[in-house]
């Protein structure tokens, strides 16, 4: 351990003693860094699952005549012999989306990192309230055991899209297969998934308020730490909405409410026994939560390029306080602008024009930071380490999604694209490739601080080539599907005219399957360096802030018993410091000034 | 160095936080109402049981006990910030409000469910019409965060016989917000039932 840590009595006793056993140690823990690496394996395994539900997918719109191999031993009751129905279909598109979204692109870059690395990058030993961060887990986890259940009830899983549109979501088996129980647990595992949350961004925002240590100030807060606190702002906002809009769609479901069904809705030529109840009503309250959920994914990969791309630059992050004002901008606009999801709901022109302005204002910011980050990194002696390439990718994707994101935003344009992949490419370029490669730069810079082994370079190196080419290969032809016209959420397009766009499909399905391999790389990296990783030193990239100034990995109570006193920014970097280059934030201000 | 003699209260900012989610929960709810009343010719008025208004004073008296409950064990206290018991009553009689408070909130919940069962009789269920639908919701979610309220000050009673440092009196005082969060977020719900169902 460095000999800069400066002891001071603690701001809190540590609330909890050493776990004994192995259940308390690792299963049930209260321990930070424990639930954060469960999250982080939560998101590995609902990733996979996600992964390959988009690769059935894909194949299915590829070759709609043929089987899909070895389907019809996995899932013989939905495709029997392989071969997928429409229904199916939207079964397994529903489940890639709410599990990428909820369970992948909410829990690892948010609830994982943010679990094992904010406490400690604030000189915390664990989080405000280490019980309710353990059901924070549990509670998410059981959510997502509720969601995979439906895969084993008669019917299957829901059909209605992640985004679940009342009154198809609303009014049961009527609607549908999969719409009986399936869509049941769709919705109770949704609602337990926000008490989950719920509970983690209350130890988010208390512990970054109440728990950090002597001389940690707001502004000499390292970035990332800055972007899972407005992160969990945003998210228990959000949450607390999407809760009772679950707990509404519940009730329409199973207690005969019409909260969201219409009155004389006849579904599959039978009148529905409900009435006065709104459609929109469910939209508007998913999308007010829909919308900031996009920047629940992005705002804290935002905070881990920023956190890595000084360090791979050796020089300061530029205008860090125009980062961290952008940043809550941008948290304050995404509840603005949920009806640019709903612009073809048949909202007035005027209300489309009102949403569609923000829209087009949180641009502003999310430009800014882009030029903050490419300042940064302009005329740096950049350290090309694989989380440095992440970073860069991360910046291409973010940019290219944004830039669709211009069109989008505008009714007239939305109205022509909206239904179409235009912005199936869109939303996987801007939220869902951007947040992965979040997540992939986080993997590549923490992990010798995680499992205290380094990861392969060269294994990661190809993991980043290949895995950029097959982004782009795969996310990128389906802006010109779209703009020609092809529809998304349909099965196949095997006779009509959409038939001529067959050939890109199957370049498309090509490329995901290529991608999709390319990550068979980052997890044989992933399990060989846990094990036979070389030993990582304290500080291997020779960072500012505080989870460095630690062993690899960190002790039960993070520093070894004693207290961190901070004396600088994050941004000490490119200067004259005690060791080389930088300064880290708890070196003393005379041995940093006597260099 | 003693500079943490009295330590922030992470209990009293968890609460805080609490209160902010469990706003934007109801204003949720309450908007989807208003939204819902507005168009829906399907809406029926129904006169809300007279028993709310005996919930809603004996709600805010429990607020009230609770702040004399909460005042009277808050101090005084010793140089050391604990509980100098030396001064001042006993520690059981200084505690008495705040069993008084645990009462009144086990009687609130009691009229509740008598509410209930009153519109049941009259034949008002959940299903019967969107307005008994959002009563039912509201008046049930409200009593389940309640029922929290119950937990949280069940604790802090349980902490303060345990231990006479300054934590359970944070606790107590981070207990006590969130119970007056409830009565003035009820007082809403009565303000915003009795206007619109």
């Amino acid at each position: 351990m460095s000999a800069s840590i400066t002891e001071h009595a603690p701001a809190q006793a540590h609330h909890h003693a050493a776990p004994q056993g192995w259940i308390r140690k690792y299963v049930f823990s209260l321990d930070h860094k424990v639930i954060g690496k469960q999250y982080l394996g939560l998101g590995l395994i609902a990733v996979c699952t996600g992964m390959a539900l988009s690769w059935v997918m894909r194949y299915h719109l590829a070759w709609p005549d043929k089987a899909v191999p070895l389907l019809g031993l996995i899932a013989p009751r939905f495709a029997a012999g392989g071969i997928i129905t429409p229904e199916f279909y939207l079964q397994v598109m529903t489940m890639h989306g709410t599990i990428m979204v909820f369970f992948v692109l909410t829990t690892a870059p948010f609830a994982g990192f943010g679990n094992f690395i904010l406490p400690i990058q604030v000189g915390a030993e664990d989080m405000a309230f280490p019980r309710f961060n353990m059901m924070s887990f549990w509670v998410t986890f059981v959510a997502f055991g509720v969601l995979i259940a439906a895969f084993f009830v008669p019917d299957g899983p829901a059909l209605s899209g992640w985004t679940a549109y009342a009154p198809l979501s609303a009014v049961g088996k009527a609607s549908g297969p999969g719409e009986g129980t399936g869509q049941t647990l769709w919705a109770l595992s949704i609602a337990i998934f926000c008490v989950g949350q719920l509970l983690g961004s209350l130890n988010f925002i208390a512990t970054t308020l109440d728990l950090r240590t002597k001389g940690m100030t707001l502004m000499r807060m390292p970035y990332a730490t800055w972007a899972w606190f407005i992160t969990a702002i945003i998210a228990l906002i959000a949450f607390s909405v999407l809760l009772p809009a679950c707990v509404l769609l519940i009730l329409d479901r199973v207690a005969g409410t019409s909260f969201f069904i219409p009155a004389g809705l006849v579904v599959s030529d039978a009148l529905q026994p409900h009435s006065g109840g709104s459609p929109l009503l469910w939209q508007h309250l998913f999308w007010f939560f829909g919308h900031p959920e996009v920047y629940i994914a992005i705002v804290p990969s935002f905070g881990i390029v920023s956190t890595i791309l000084p360090v791979v630059c050796r020089k300061p992050h530029l205008g860090p306080r125009v980062l961290i004002a952008c940043m809550l901008a941008i948290a304050g606009l995404s509840y603005m602008v949920w009806g640019h999801h709903m612009f073809l709901s048949g909202m007035s022109p005027t209300s489309a024009t009102l949403f569609s302005v923000p829209t087009l204002i949180i641009t502003i910011p999310s430009a800014i930071v882009t030029l903050l980050w490419l300042g940064t990194v302009y005329g740096a002696k950049l350290r090309l380490t694989t989380a440095a390439l992440f970073c860069l990718a991360f910046i291409s994707v973010f940019v290219t999604g944004g830039l669709s994101g211009f069109f989008l935003s505008q009714p007239s344009i939305d109205t022509y694209l909206h239904g179409t992949y235009f912005v199936v490419g869109h939303f996987h370029f801007v939220m869902g490739v951007a947040a992965m490669f979040g997540i992939f730069a986080g993997t590549y810079y923490w992990f010798p601080k995680i499992f205290g082994r380094m990861m392969n370079e060269t294994l990661g190196k190809w993991h980043f080539a290949l895995t950029f080419l097959g982004v782009y290969a795969t996310f990128m032809p389906m802006h010109w599907l779209g703009l020609t016209g092809n529809v998304r959420r349909y099965s196949s397009f095997p006779s009509d005219y959409m038939h001529g766009s067959l050939p890109l499909h199957r370049f498309i399905t090509f490329s995901a399957l290529f991608l999709g391999g390319a990550q068979l790389i980052f997890l044989v990296n992933l399990i060989w360096s846990r094990f036979r990783g070389p030993i990582a030193p304290a500080n291997p990239w020779e960072a500012t802030t505080l989870e460095w100034i630690t062993t690899s990995p960190p002790p039960f109570d993070n520093f070894g018993g004693v207290h961190p006193v901070v004396y600088h920014g994050p941004n000490e970097l490119g200067v004259a410091g005690p060791r080389g280059d930088y300064v880290m934030q708890t070196d003393p201000p005379a041995a940093a000034a006597a260099v | 160095m003693q500079e943490s003699m009295s330590p922030p209260s992470t209990a009293r900012t968890g609460v805080w936080v609490g209160i902010a989610a469990i706003t934007m929960s109801f204003a949720a709810y309450s908007s989807a109402m208003v939204i819902r009343q507005g168009p829906v010719p399907a809406w029926q008025h129904f006169r809300l049981p007279n028993v709310l208004y005996l919930n809603t004073l004996l709600l805010v008296i429990s607020s009230a006990t609770l702040e004399l409950a909460r005042r009277r064990i808050g101090g005084p206290f010793d140089r050391l910030g604990r509980v100098d018991l030396a001064r001042g009553d006993a520690m059981q009689r200084r505690m008495r409000w705040l069993y008084v408070t645990l009462g009144l909130g086990i009687v609130f919940l009691a009229g509740q469910y008598l509410a209930w069962t009153q519109l049941a009789s009259q034949g008002v269920f959940l299903a019967t019409s969107p307005s008994s639908s959002f009563f039912f919701v509201l008046t049930a979610v409200h009593a389940l965060h309640l029922i929290g309220g119950l937990g949280a000050l069940t604790y802090a009673l349980r902490s303060l016989r345990g231990d006479d440092g300054p934590r359970p009196v944070n606790v107590l005082g981070a207990a006590a917000l969130y119970w007056h969060f409830m009565a003035v977020l009820w007082v809403y719900l009565f303000v915003i039932l009795a206007l619109w169902v």
